[in-house]
């Protein structure tokens, strides 16, 4: 197999447009994609500092280095979510990262904060993805707002946002699918603009990018993550896509074109303020603050079931 | 050729010489699911495995 660009023996095939290249040629074309879609989908400008969802992982810390490769003023935003082992190496791999590349990080430990992921999921009976989701939306809304960016960028990918389209079309999740897009615009005073500038590349695109521009990811998976719904949806669109390649890309550029729109005018009205936190509810308080409302009172009352 | 599957760090061995796409019909994975790496490379679907190779083969897909 030789390099599209450069004719050299190819490293790395890119199916869904029958195309491979060359280690050089791979990162080149990767991130000119990465550039393509900052640009078309008007994701952020040059002067504008970008806060990088950084979760130690493959995606997030290719995101973080095309950003920087590209000339654009990140800092880095992780989450430490108590999760063992798991989260302890993932932290270690992103503070490095940033330790090497000398860029800012703003590392939140979330046991600290009393709201480790096995801590929300464990008082709450709520299934730990569940939970982290939730705890993840809080702290990145929040912190954006606080450190005064206007733009948060996430490393979700290609395959990513395929199998999140498969899940709500499935389900006809029309709320869902109205705010299905690499862009998100704030629709209340303390939301920042949301961005996805992956959303172009495959899963084995980022990977690759990470490997070949030896940034150190953590390449064990997330414990709770086995048996995730998110995994049944990308095993069914791969299976697809090993027949028909190109049909995630088609599958999520054709919703984007032709279903968004239709969507996105079904919109809901704008959140309220939280009346614990102040950041965006749908309700009177913010889904955190009644999680964390939920692990108080059951914390509270085990305490008191110890005492007796 | 001696395999590792990463992130299970299982080791199997299959014999023979092969092109990349039959080693991962054999272990049933779909392609584009996995990287495979012989030392510092990247190999393609149709790069030669020779029967002494080490490789490792690299889950990419993440979820949760």
């Amino acid at each position: 197999m030789k390099c599209k660009r450069c004719k050299a023996a190819a490293e790395v095939h890119v199916r869904q447009h029958s195309s491979a290249f060359c280690r050089a040629c791979f990162v080149v074309y990767f991130q000119r994609q990465v550039e393509r879609a900052i640009h078309k989908q008007h994701m952020f400008s040059a002067d504008e500092e970008v806060m990088v969802a950084v979760s130690g992982g493959k995606d997030s810390l290719a995101l973080w280095d095309v950003l920087q490769v590209l000339g654009y003023r990140t800092v880095g935003l992780h989450l430490a979510l108590g999760i063992g082992g798991y989260s302890t190496a993932s932290t270690t791999r992103t503070e490095a990262f940033a330790t090497e590349r000398g860029l800012p990080l703003v590392v939140v430990h979330l046991e600290e904060e009393g709201c480790a992921i096995p801590q929300l999921a464990g008082f709450t009976n709520r299934p730990a993805c569940a939970a982290c989701g939730i705890a993840k939306r809080y702290y990145f809304d929040k912190l954006a707002f606080e450190r005064g960016v206007s733009v948060l960028a996430t490393g979700h990918n290609l395959d990513d946002e395929a199998a999140r389209l498969l899940g709500n079309v499935l389900r006809w999740q029309v709320d869902h699918l109205a705010k299905q897009h690499p862009v998100l615009l704030p629709t209340h005073k303390r939301f920042v603009r949301k961005v996805k500038p992956l959303f172009r590349l495959s899963e084995y695109e980022t990977a690759a990018y990470a490997f070949v521009r030896k940034i150190d990811y953590e390449v064990d998976e997330c414990p709770n993550s086995s048996g995730a719904t998110q995994l049944v949806y990308k095993d069914a669109l791969n299976r697809i896509e090993a027949v028909m390649p190109g049909t995630k890309q088609n599958f999520l550029q054709d919703f984007l074109r032709l279903g968004y729109p239709v969507f996105a005018r079904s919109v809901d009205s704008p959140p309220n303020s939280c009346s614990q936190c102040g950041m965006p509810a749908f309700a009177e308080v913010c889904s955190f603050c009644s999680l964390r409302r939920e692990v108080d009172s059951k914390r509270a009352r085990r305490a008191t079931a110890r005492r007796t | 050729m001696l395999i590792t599957l990463l992130p299970q760090r299982r080791q199997l061995e299959i014999s023979g010489r092969h092109r990349v796409a039959e080693v991962l019909r054999q272990l049933n994975l779909l392609p584009g699911t996995v990287m495979v790496i012989r030392g510092d490379e990247l190999l393609t679907d149709r790069a030669i495995v020779e029967a002494e190779d080490s490789i490792e083969i690299r889950n990419v897909i993440s979820g949760g």
